[in-house]
């Protein structure tokens, strides 16, 4: 067993595109549900039209990538918009299946082959990193050490993400700590309550889903910069994959979704090299390394099923301020 | 305000003309007209006409399943009417949402106390403030530009704690609380908008007898302030001690109205809470069914 | 201390179950895959038939060919030929002329067709020689027969909602990994009749106990501690979530990520009317599916459980203190919802036709968009949901493309909830 090729990836996860991009969703799921309690099972749909109104407005419209990037935002907005405005008044559980609907039939829209010319249908859209790369203000070279040397396109991409990640956590923590914040999290535990205090409660849940949703659709475009759009990323398996990250570290609070989303993403590469690396040396019997790889997957399952009954308030969070527990 | 416990001095004068229900009032503050709510077979509230009196304390009252409670979410806002409408100040007021209501100087509380358990008590207080400019998404983001009204309403709030004696437990987890402590916090928050009409749904439910009088000396405190109140109770000592003014609903309507004494003698009300009519079906007294029918 | 000792041993008796179903299941990693095919370890399949007047032409070489792939396999004694393939899209079928017996008049017929795999990760495509067909199918012969696939559609969706619905119904959870009940009861098929090579008419059986086992299991061993133990609904329904992720992957674990089948399931379609072809399978699933619906709607309204189960999701609190045991019904509901899930699954793997890991997943908003139209608790809902959703879904594809056909469903699903989320059959709550 190679441990240092073990250790190397798994260390290298720790900085990655997707790691960020994975924080953002956490984060924007953080706003809608640790903060206003709105059970959104269809965040992979945001970080979906967010990674595709980025690369169709590259490769379609021709637009700069900065202009894309705001274009993948404002369909995000549009998409809480049409999403929120029917559904936010359904009680807890019924959202959920509304959310999950939806968001299903975004992935569905974008892999259909009526679609394919604007989409790419099954294929995803790809090489559409020509002026991202234009822009890049680091010379060629490479930069770092050790595990996280990076060259100089993947340095412009993980200081993107990082900024973005930042001022990401600086907004929430910001909101959550103002009377903008206090209305939430009362919404969260007793609408009526709040509505007869005068607040018009329907009016925050939108804004509070916009503002989670412009988050992980930042997420997906943060995701797609270096790589490539694919629909079979964003399936209901992703939100799960983020629900457990944000339930991790913490749902209310700022840097639980962070922190959670780090510690997923670095278990899973860890597991992703290690578990192979059992089967390769003869610990694991009976298993082959396809199904080493299925394995980290149930212990993702597993691992959310003892989360939610035996800490559902995560690594940073106050069980006294969490409302889905009786 | 006194700790003896002193009569409070009753409002007359309140009506114009007989005392019947549906009588005007010299100052309404509310006016009901032909509200009528029903749930599949069962008709909740059937009001044709009631008045409610400005600055003095009323008291809705009526056996279970009167429609006490459902007229009190039709005019907070909370349900909509199949048909009929109502006024606050002159202005019409049906199919108000609930929470423009309570910016128009209305407030309610409920029967199952609504104090945001997992809100420390001042965080409770301050959700409880008008006009707060700091609750707008942008600019909550620039704290410049709410800070000083944020501690303006933080005052209030402590002001407001001490006359309720919560003051102590200001950083509490209103979870933390007991359930009367919680009942005078909701009182309190429900304070903090100044309020024209103060709405109280069964104020005494779940109280304890020790709790009882810093409560009515409360609402007895409301009056003096110059509010009016309109509250849903059941307990008799309580609505003879305290209101100026009392509605009797049952079966949806309106059957007896007037001050405290007369109608605790009037026999229709007698009837709706007693049965000593007992052969005669409750329906005889509110005109469902016709005398003799059965 | 009798009811310490029985509940611990429930606790053990679950473990068992348990035990007994994965050590099944782990004989399935030796499943043998199908004959007369070709790259099987692909999740994608190009197959077909080749005849000439008729009948079947054995020795025949096939081509399918596309982005840089490309594979041939000969047809077999019934004329039948099947390619796997790395992915779905385009691939380019060809036959060989030279493969052919001289006497086929190969004129008029196109040798070389371009296909497409989409979603449903197969397609068929046959070469026909001898008859000029030139079939024209009339709109309202399609629409009929979609109308039929919908409707067997429908009966086995039914099957799997009614469990999702009733468990929701008594016990308040929205059970996410209803769905990997239905790919379990597929997997034990496979398992019984497939790699044990039991008759089907004992492995069948055997595999509905095994669902039924697993029901039982869940109850004892997860959801009856979870509810003792005070958990929110919120909680429990994200624990459902957690235990589909778990169950579908230790069953990519157990068979991988290919399609594997049932015995009989590539059996020949028997025209019937119109443009409607239903093979012997078909027809039997259907006539299953309407039975065992009719003995369940029999036992909910007659039978004592059955009306208990009833009462307990009108009213569980009222149900309880008129002398209902909650506790054993709930158990009965949920041995009652695997089972039907299991028998859906079988009945799935031969519509679709074909077993993977996530073939429960795929229909799990159906089911519940099913559940949510007939009224979320209500079973009777739940089955006419289930045959509307059917209907819908299988209609649509004359409207719009085939692979947005889950569109329509999931539409109904969301204006249901928004227009009317008691559901055809439900009763509207009252606020406070």
């Amino acid at each position: 067993m190679d441990w240092g090729i073990i250790l190397s990836n798994t260390a290298q996860s720790l900085l990655s595109p997707a790691t960020m991009a994975f924080a953002l969703a956490a984060l924007g799921l953080a706003v809608h549900f640790g903060f206003a309690g709105l059970l959104n099972f269809g965040i992979a749909g945001f970080m979906a039209v967010g990674a595709y109104g980025y690369a169709i407005s590259i490769l379609t419209f021709g637009l700069p990538w900065w202009l894309s990037a705001l274009v993948g935002i404002a369909a995000a907005v549009l998409f809480a918009v049409v999403m929120g405005v029917p559904t936010l008044r359904l009680r807890g559980d019924y959202l959920a299946i509304v959310t999950i609907a939806a968001a299903e039939i975004v992935r569905l829209l974008f892999l259909t082959t009526a679609f394919e010319e604007v989409t790419g249908s099954a294929d995803g859209l790809f090489g559409y990193h020509a002026s991202f790369r234009a822009s890049n203000p680091f010379p060629p070279g490479t930069y770092g050490f050790g595990p996280w040397s990076y060259n100089e396109v993947e340095l412009w991409v993980l200081v993107i993400g990082v900024v973005l990640v930042a001022l990401a956590a600086l907004l929430v923590w910001r909101l959550m700590h103002s009377p903008w914040g206090r209305v939430i999290k009362g919404i969260r535990e007793d609408e009526d309550a709040v509505r007869a205090l005068g607040k018009n409660v329907f009016s925050y849940k939108i804004q509070a889903l916009i503002i989670g949703g412009v988050i992980a659709a930042v997420g997906g475009i943060v995701y797609a910069l270096p790589s490539a759009v694919n629909p079979n990323v964003y399936m209901t398996s992703l939100t799960f994959f983020v629900w457990t990250a944000l339930l991790l570290g913490g749902a209310a609070t700022v840097f639980g979704p962070l922190l959670g989303a780090m510690i997923f993403w670095v278990l899973q590469a860890f597991l992703s090299s290690f578990l192979p690396a059992l089967v390769a040396s003869g610990i694991l019997p009976l298993v082959s390394s396809a199904q080493a790889a299925t394995l980290r997957f149930v212990l993702v399952g597993v691992g959310l099923v003892l989360l939610v009954i035996f800490r559902p308030q995560g690594i940073l969070g106050d069980k006294r301020e969490l409302t889905f527990v009786k | 305000m006194s700790s003896k416990k002193a009569t409070p001095v009753k409002t007359s004068g309140l009506h114009i003309g007989a005392v019947e229900p549906g009588v005007k009032k010299t100052d309404p503050i509310i006016t009901i007209d032909k509200v009528h709510r029903q749930f599949g077979g069962l008709t909740a509230v059937d009001v044709d006409h009631l008045e409610i009196p400005r600055g003095v304390i009323t008291a809705l009252i009526g056996p279970n399943g009167a429609g006490k409670t459902t007229l009190f979410n039709l005019l907070t806002g909370f349900d909509s009417p199949d048909t009929g409408s109502w006024t606050l100040n002159g202005r019409s007021i049906a199919g108000v949402p609930a929470f423009k209501l309570a910016k128009m100087g209305q407030v309610r509380t409920f029967q199952l106390t609504k104090a945001l358990a997992l809100l420390t008590v001042l965080e409770n207080m301050k959700l409880g403030a008008k006009s707060q400019r700091g609750e707008s998404f942008i600019a909550s983001l620039f704290p410049f530009l709410w800070k000083k009204q944020e501690g303006e309403i933080a005052e209030k709030a402590l002001r407001l704690l001490q006359k309720f004696k919560l003051d102590a437990k200001k950083d509490d987890f209103a979870g933390s609380l007991s359930g009367g402590q919680r009942k005078l916090l909701e009182m309190a928050r429900a304070l903090m908008s100044d309020p024209e009409l103060v709405m109280l749904d069964e104020p005494m439910a779940g109280v304890n007898p020790a709790l009882t009088q810093s409560l009515l000396d409360h609402i007895l405190n409301l009056k003096q302030e110059g509010m009016t109140v309109l509250f849903v109770e059941h307990d008799m000592h309580m609505v003879s001690h305290i209101a100026d003014w009392v509605v009797v609903l049952a079966e949806g309507k309106v059957v007896a109205e007037g001050a405290p004494e007369d109608v605790m003698k009037n026999p229709a009300v007698v009837d709706a809470y007693l049965g000593s009519h007992q052969d005669v079906d409750l329906g005889v007294i509110t005109g469902r069914v016709s005398k003799g029918s059965e | 201390m009798a009811v310490e000792t029985s509940s611990r041993s429930f606790a053990f008796l679950a473990k068992v179950v348990l035990s007994l179903i994965i050590a099944t299941l782990a004989a399935l990693t030796s499943a043998p895959a199908l004959a007369d095919t070709v790259g099987e370890e692909y999740d994608f399949r190009v197959a077909g038939n080749v005849k000439n007047q008729g009948d079947p032409l054995e020795g025949v070489v096939i081509t399918v060919s596309g982005a840089g792939f490309s594979s041939s396999v000969a047809t077999d004694a019934d004329g039948k030929w099947a390619i796997g393939v790395p992915e779905d899209g385009q691939w380019t079928v060809s036959l060989d002329k030279s493969s052919l017996p001289d006497e086929v008049v190969t004129e008029g017929t196109e040798l070389s067709r371009s296909v497409e795999v989409g979603q449903s990760g197969s397609v068929i495509q046959n070469f026909i020689f001898g008859k000029t067909e030139r079939m024209v199918i009339s709109f309202t012969d399609q629409l009929i027969s979609r109308l039929i696939y919908g409707l067997n559609f429908g009966l086995m969706l039914g099957l799997a909602a009614v469990g999702l619905s009733l468990v929701y119904g008594t016990t308040g959870l929205s059970n996410f990994s209803h769905a990997e009940l239905v790919t379990f009861g597929a997997l034990m098929a496979l398992t019984f009749g497939v790699v044990l090579s039991l008759p089907l008419w004992i492995a069948f059986p055997l595999a509905l106990v095994a669902s039924a086992g697993l029901g039982w299991a869940q109850d004892a061993g997860l959801w009856r501690p979870l509810r003792k133990r005070g958990l929110g609904l919120v909680q429990l329904m994200i624990v459902s979530i957690g235990l589909s992720l778990a169950a579908r992957y230790l069953m990519q674990f157990f068979i991988g990520g290919g399609t594997q089948q049932l015995p009989g399931a590539s059996a020949r379609k028997i025209p019937l009317f119109g443009a409607v072809a239903l093979s012997a399978v078909d027809l039997a699933s259907m006539g299953i599916s309407l039975a065992i619906i009719i003995i369940f709607a029999l036992w909910l309204t007659f039978s004592k459980t059955g009306k208990a189960t009833r009462a307990i999701s009108d009213n569980s609190d009222l149900a309880a203190a008129s002398g209902i045991d909650v506790d054993r019904v709930v158990r009965i509901v949920w041995v009652i919802a695997s089972t039907l899930a299991g028998l859906a699954g079988i009945l799935w793997a031969y519509f679709r036709p074909g077993i993977k890991w996530d073939m429960g997943e795929k229909i799990l908003l159906l089911m519940f968009a099913a559940v949510v139209l007939g009224g979320l608790g209500t079973a009777f809902g739940a089955l006419i949901g289930a045959i509307i959703v059917g209907l819908l879904v299988e209609t649509s594809a004359l409207f719009i493309p085939s692979d947005l056909k889950y569109v329509g469903a999931l539409g109904l699903l969301i204006a249901i909830l928004l227009v009317r989320p008691q559901g055809l059959l439900g009763r509207k709550e009252r606020v406070g």
